[in-house]
């Protein structure tokens, strides 16, 4: 017959049916049927230099687009290496597939070459997974395995394919329909729930909207926006829902919690009615959670009903996805009378009038130097140059705090960063399936001198693909946000934070092929960036900061989110 | 839940994963031999009984998970106890027995195998008495449950492939 084809033969065709172009991974010995299945299919594999870097790649790719990303690794160490980008998948919500291989079925069980208990040990890091013994279910869970990764609340899948059933051949029929009875997810809200809610942002003096992650993973940034300005009430975004709301964008003030604005946890503090969209009410949002937004009711539109009472109780939940139940909301809010505008009118301008008061008293802005180069100046500049359409992938730790707080995104997945697992090594390897996805898009990685030197072997990713990404490494010479506890906590006792020996870039970036520099003038440092950003190619800049600058406000692990510390406690001697 | 291999893995990941201790859990197929039913005991607060219930009905796997507790529900164990005898005990241990509505599944002239049934606290206080007249060893099933209410299970239909996202939506949204 003309269509008996080897497993890995049906599962790359099943990959072409789910429009993949591209797959992150490492090859292996139980994946070489697959890696030779490979070598004439038109699906372009990105060879990187470590399996994790896959996983995190693969996010990059899935975070800049809304598609599923994939990647793949072989049995035993290749699959325990993409653990760590499963697990930061399923915290941030993010549609991944991973494909890897497993040992014979045959040999499974005998602790052979390479072989490690991969269904086991990622149960709890994936949405879901499945392990492939038998080349017959191969097509069915393959796209079920993509099904469930994009729909409901997304996350990562793992499919574990035994080399026997990639060696193996069948006949390859095209799966027309999924099923998978015990998979529901809720979509529309309940119609009486969103009627009850508009009523109650049509009664509420103070509405404050606390938009999430699930707003750029429904894209429902245009829903999210009509209902701001139905409500004209300020939003705040969270880390995971930088750009959901365009940053220029009159309603909205900054990023909430640890180290949000003054004014958005005091908004949240004081506000009659939060209206929480997509969100989860991360312990770094909330703060000490019986005294986060006290005087407020608090409506949760979530998919997962999960969520939705896990943290904080709502007065009133709705489960379903953002992209549907906000504009039955608009449609309701439009349908009230007196209008939006007319009800409450008194009371919401003294709602804006005391949101502006507290902008005013404690901006978020980049402080400067005239000598020295602040990690906030260097963030503003990188704002300047992005003009908020730039996307950003960043690392974990003080900077990607400040970039946060410092760089505008005006549209939704411009902004990559490990949100929930705060996974250093995370930025350089996600700017690579962020910059194959996006190849028309300026992408900065902004990475600090310690995760920077778990991702150097991408560089020669980087190169190979001629990937023109921008890596601004913050260089404080320090693991800074640890030391910043350290300092805050642990009595200045700074154990093990100080990171000596950093490279010469220009020398390690010549190594690999490009153009590398490190700035420690503040006068020239504008320029270094630019002449970066006008590089055709990639380009490594390694910026040398002010060492002893931290992150502020901070609101300390416990305290209210009120109880902002807005500026150190004093200057730090060194 | 679906008779799948791992599928129990899931469930009882999840507790440990969550924090919640399991204090009896039974699993068999059901008349489809495709599907299992658990029964799962946990001692938790009512609003983390809520959490539990919603973080298992999120498994693949499992088709409906429901609380039990409250719901009008026949809740059954089993228990088989060895007790050591002698002469003198032998008649009393048989009519404490009889009370409970005990079977010897197994006598010897050194002691009895007994196989009692019905709700868990009923057990508990049969294991008390036979513990009363010396040393005893003890095997519960863990608890099997019925729920009375006349609740369907609710599936979800089967979506092409492939589908756009928003088609997807349109199906799922048909609830």
């Amino acid at each position: 017959m003309s269509n008996l084809l080897s497993g890995a033969k049906i599962l790359l065709n099943c990959l072409a049916a789910e429009n993949v172009d591209c797959i992150f991974g490492y090859p292996g010995g139980v994946t070489l049927p697959l890696y030779d299945a490979m070598y004439d299919d038109p699906v372009k594999h990105i060879l990187v230099r470590h399996e994790q870097n896959a996983a995190f790649a693969a996010q990059g790719y899935a975070r800049a687009t809304g598609k599923v990303g994939v990647c793949c690794a072989t049995s035993g160490p290749g699959a325990t290496n993409l653990v760590t980008g499963l697990v930061d998948a399923m915290m941030d919500s993010i549609p991944i597939v991973a494909l890897t291989g497993q040992v014979s079925s045959k040999l499974m069980g005998s602790d052979a070459f390479q072989e490690a208990d991969t269904f086991g040990i990622t149960r709890s890091a994936t949405k879901h997974n499945f392990l492939v013994k038998n080349i017959a279910e191969l097509p069915q869970v393959i796209h079920e395995a993509f099904y469930i990764a994009a729909s409901g609340r997304p996350g990562p899948v793992l499919v574990d394919v035994t080399k026997d059933a990639f060696q193996g051949q069948a006949h390859y029929t095209p799966v027309k329909e999924i099923h998978l009875p015990g998979y529901r997810v809720f979509t529309e809200g309940h119609g009486g729930q969103i009627r009850r809610a508009a009523q109650m942002m049509w009664e509420a003096e103070r509405p404050y909207i606390y938009a999430g992650g699930g707003i750029i993973a429904a894209n429902a940034s245009d829903e999210l926006r009509a209902l701001t300005e139905a409500l004209d009430a300020p939003a705040v975004c969270t880390l995971m829902g930088l750009g959901a709301l365009p940053a220029e964008h009159r309603n909205f003030i900054s990023m909430p919690g640890m180290h949000g604005s003054y004014a958005a946890n005091m908004g949240m503090s004081h506000a009659d009615l939060l209206i929480a969209l997509g969100v989860r009410f991360d312990d770094r949002v909330t703060g000490r959670l019986a005294a986060f937004a006290p005087h407020a009711k608090v409506i949760h539109v979530d998919i997962d009903p999960a969520e939705v009472g896990k943290n904080r109780q709502p007065d009133l939940p709705i489960v379903g996805n953002v992209k549907r139940v906000l504009p039955k909301l608009v449609a309701e809010l439009e349908g009230l009378a007196p209008s939006m505008k007319a009800k409450n009118a008194g009371s919401r301008a003294a709602w804006w009038k005391q949101i502006r008061a507290w902008k005013e008293e404690h901006p978020l802005t980049a402080e400067t130097s005239p000598n020295e180069i602040k990690p906030q100046h260097l963030m503003a500049e990188i704002d300047r140059l992005s003009g908020g359409r730039a996307i950003v992938a960043s690392d974990v730790g003080q900077h990607q705090m400040w970039a946060a707080q410092l760089i505008r995104f005006n549209e939704p997945r411009l902004w990559i960063n490990s949100g929930g697992l705060g996974s250093m090594g995370f930025g350089l390897p996600a700017a690579i399936g962020a910059q194959f996805a996006r190849p028309d898009k300026l992408v900065f990685a902004i990475v600090g001198d310690g995760g920077f030197q778990m991702s150097i072997p991408e560089l020669a990713t980087i190169v190979n693909h001629s990937l023109p990404i921008k890596i601004v490494v913050m260089n404080n010479g320090y693991l800074g946000m640890v030391r910043q506890w350290q300092e805050l906590f642990y009595n200045n006792r700074l154990s093990e934070v100080t990171l000596s020996s950093f490279p010469d870039v220009e020398k390690l970036a010549g190594a690999y092929g490009f153009k590398g520099r490190t700035v420690d003038s503040v006068k020239e440092m504008p320029d270094a960036l630019r002449a970066a950003v006008n590089e055709p190619g990639p380009y490594l800049l390694n910026v040398k900061v002010t060492p002893f600058e931290n992150v502020y406000p901070m609101v300390p692990a416990g305290g209210a989110i009120n109880e902002m510390v807005l500026r150190p406690p004093q200057p730090v001697e060194v | 839940m679906e008779n799948k291999p791992g599928a129990l893995m899931r469930v009882t990941g999840l507790f440990s994963q969550r924090g919640y201790n399991i204090e009896s859990l039974t699993v068999s197929r059901t008349l489809d031999p495709t599907l299992s039913r658990m029964t799962i005991t946990v001692d938790v607060e009512q609003n983390v009984r809520a959490q539990v219930i919603k973080q298992m009905n999120k498994l693949i796997n499992v088709l409906q998970a429901a609380d039990v507790t409250d719901g009008p529900a026949v809740n059954r164990e089993l228990v088989l106890v060895r007790v050591r005898i002698n002469q003198q005990t032998r008649t009393a241990v048989l009519k404490e027995a009889e009370i409970f509505g005990a079977r010897v599944v197994d006598s010897t002239t050194e002691g009895f195998c007994l196989e009692a049934t019905g709700d868990p606290e009923k057990l508990d206080e049969f294991i008390d008495v036979m513990r009363s007249y010396g040393e005893i060893e003890a095997t519960r099933s863990g608890i099997v449950s019925v729920s009375l209410d006349n609740k369907k299970l609710r599936l979800s239909p089967p979506v092409p492939r492939g589908a756009a996202p928003e088609e997807v939506l349109e199906l799922q949204g048909a609830e």
